[in-house]
């Protein structure tokens, strides 16, 4: 990074003052979802004439407790609903993310290194369908789910809302630019030494493109977590829910209790959070890579 | 990219390649096909009948274009249409704009400020609309809100925030922004980091300002990232379903419905009925595609050759 070092400048100062605005702009919603899950009923109403409490003056779990209150369980094992929920979510983004990486893996390697009929064809359908929206394949994707009678049960539907995710091309996409690396060479080297397709694959090919299926693994999980649309239209069942849908239905139906409400938003916000601060360079990679003009 | 240095290779050998090439593409074709183009296939042709929620047993038939017809009486449909425009047209600009700047104030910033800033533009995006929305209808609430609490302490009368049909499209439009702005960043960061500083250097040397360096050799070289930026932006905003069905449900009065939002009150709501749900989606992809092709042309014109 030498060469362009940053020149103090009036201009420069004022952007640090506006960006860091900004940031607090930005950072404050989850500051008032976290203080908010653990604050005092009293604390969170904001009575005229009264200051508002920008700190909880005690630290509350009653929030908690009552989020936690409803129980289910799950393979015997008595839960409150609120983790089953969570459970969900994270089932629902491992999976996804899972077979997203060894279904995209293997056609973004096949697609950059191999030659064969119908390439162009296969190519630039999973191009085509990117540049969609993903949203108005939705009503007939519920019908499609219906019929092969996916929706009718708890697991079922959870596999209803992953299949689509993976479905989507954007994973292959991505895999193709990272596999362009791999130098034929290797490969050719790997077939004169006699080694079959798979093992050129899992010796030669995997280790150059895993630094692109780590991004491709945290994209999918984020994406697989936060597809909201998707998991509203085909989880109907309480035990089948995940933590976003537990949370909006929650909103609509005690649109009041705002301290159960920031609790249930925390124990969806806080976990991906981590998630995205541990794997945060994959993720930027990831992000810079699918841009990359194909 | 197919037939480039082959030709000497037998027939076999090629027959073996397609059909190895096939058996690596299997898992990714069976999601795709199955989950994605099925279901597009399946959209498409419904949208041509009266199929609903009402006829599922008995069974539908085709009615041609009637729902397309249907689509331009319909006056919720074009209130929808005016506010997804409304949508697209001042988010598109504000977040390709703000990012840029926001990009080119940090990216030469020291590396921990740079991917702290970047981070929490990029928090909105990771947490989700709905922990993002519970949050923010909590703020804009007429009696226990934050906004309104600041407003009267100030001395000022509280406002109506989501709940008036003049404001509700803006509560909504400042939500998208922060949701949007993200990854448009972490691409102008990287993209700023990439354009020739050699380039840079020598237009320093021949007494360049600053803006000049930027509009004559940083704005072209960033070019095809604002391209990027401008068509994901541009999908996400016509796209935008989860904040207003959280956050207003298209109220007050339809003064916050969109496409989006209006195809599924319809198919899931209200009538329920599928066919003319299908007949909102398949024009909401179209007109999606022609504006991705229109920005595309309309960017690349300014650029190249």
């Amino acid at each position: 990074m030498s060469g362009k070092k940053q020149r103090i400048t009036p201009y420069f100062i004022i952007s640090v003052i506006l960006l860091i605005a900004l940031a607090i702009f930005f950072l404050f919603p989850l500051y008032w979802i976290v203080t908010g899950s653990v604050k005092e009923k009293s604390d969170i109403i904001i009575k005229a004439g009264e200051s508002v409490k920008w700190l909880p003056t005690t630290i509350s779990w009653d929030n908690f407790a009552r989020l936690f209150k409803s129980q289910t369980t799950l393979f015997g094992i008595g839960m409150p609903m609120a983790l089953r929920w969570l459970f969900n979510s994270v089932f629902i983004s491992v999976v996804a993310m899972a077979l997203t990486c060894f279904s995209a893996s293997l056609a973004g390697y096949a697609l950059a290194k191999k030659r064969f009929w119908g390439q162009g064809f296969v190519f630039s359908l999973f191009v085509c369908a990117m540049a969609l929206p993903k949203q108005v394949i939705l009503i007939p994707l519920l019908r499609e789910m219906s019929i092969l009678h996916l929706v009718d049960t708890t697991w079922g539907s959870i596999f209803a809302v992953i299949f689509p995710v993976v479905g989507w091309p954007f994973g292959v996409f991505l895999m193709k630019q990272f596999s362009e690396g791999i130098p034929s060479s290797l490969l050719e080297a790997a077939r004169i030494d006699g080694a079959g397709e798979v093992k050129t694959f899992l010796n030669v090919a995997l280790p150059i493109i895993q630094p692109g299926i780590g991004a491709l693994a945290i994209f999918t999980f984020i994406n697989a977590w936060n597809e909201y649309p998707l998991q509203l239209i085909m989880l109907s069942k309480s035990e089948a829910k995940t933590i976003a849908l537990g949370i909006a239905g929650l909103q609509s139906e005690m649109s009041n209790d705002y301290g159960l409400i920031m609790a249930g938003a925390a124990l969806a916000a806080v976990p991906i959070i981590l998630v995205f601060l541990a794997f945060q360079k994959y993720f930027t990679q990831g992000i810079t890579m699918g841009a990359v003009k194909g | 990219m197919a037939s480039t240095s082959a030709p000497k290779r037998s027939l076999v050998l090629q027959r073996r390649e397609t059909v190895v090439s096939y058996l690596f593409l299997l898992p990714a074709l069976f999601f795709f096909v199955g989950f994605v183009l099925t279901p597009m296939a399946m959209g498409v042709v419904t949208s041509f009948t009266d199929s609903s929620f009402q006829n599922t047993n008995t069974g539908s038939s085709f009615v041609f274009l009637d729902n397309y017809i249907r689509l331009f009486q319909d006056p919720i449909f074009l209130k929808s249409a005016v506010n997804t425009v409304v949508i697209v047209v001042v988010a598109v600009p504000t977040v390709t704009a703000f990012s840029l700047w926001v990009g080119s104030a940090i990216y030469k910033m020291h590396a921990a400020a740079r991917s702290f800033f970047r981070c929490v533009f990029y928090l909105p995006v990771v947490t989700g609309s709905v922990a993002v929305v519970v949050v923010w209808k909590w703020m804009f609430d007429k009696y226990n809100g934050l906004f309104n609490y600041v407003i009267r302490a100030m001395g000022g009368e509280g406002l109506m925030w989501t709940e008036s049909e003049q404001m509700a499209l803006w509560c909504i439009i400042l939500i998208l922004f922060t949701t949007s702005i993200g990854q448009p960043i972490v691409l102008y960061v990287s993209a700023l980091g990439n354009v020739d500083n050699s380039l840079v250097e020598a237009a320093q040397v021949d007494g360049a300002t600053d803006l000049q360096v930027f509009w004559k050799i940083k704005w072209p070289s960033i070019m095809p990232t604002t391209l990027y930026v401008a068509v994901i932006t541009t999908i996400n905003s016509f796209q935008c379903f989860a904040l207003i069905q959280l956050l207003t449900s298209g109220g007050p009065n339809y003064s916050t419905s969109t496409v989006m939002y209006y195809l599924y009150e319809i198919a899931f709501r209200t009538t329920k009925e599928f066919g003319y749900a299908d007949a909102m989606g398949v024009v909401l992809a179209i007109v999606i595609a022609l504006f991705s092709a229109l920005q595309f042309k309309v960017m690349n014109g300014g650029t190249t050759e």
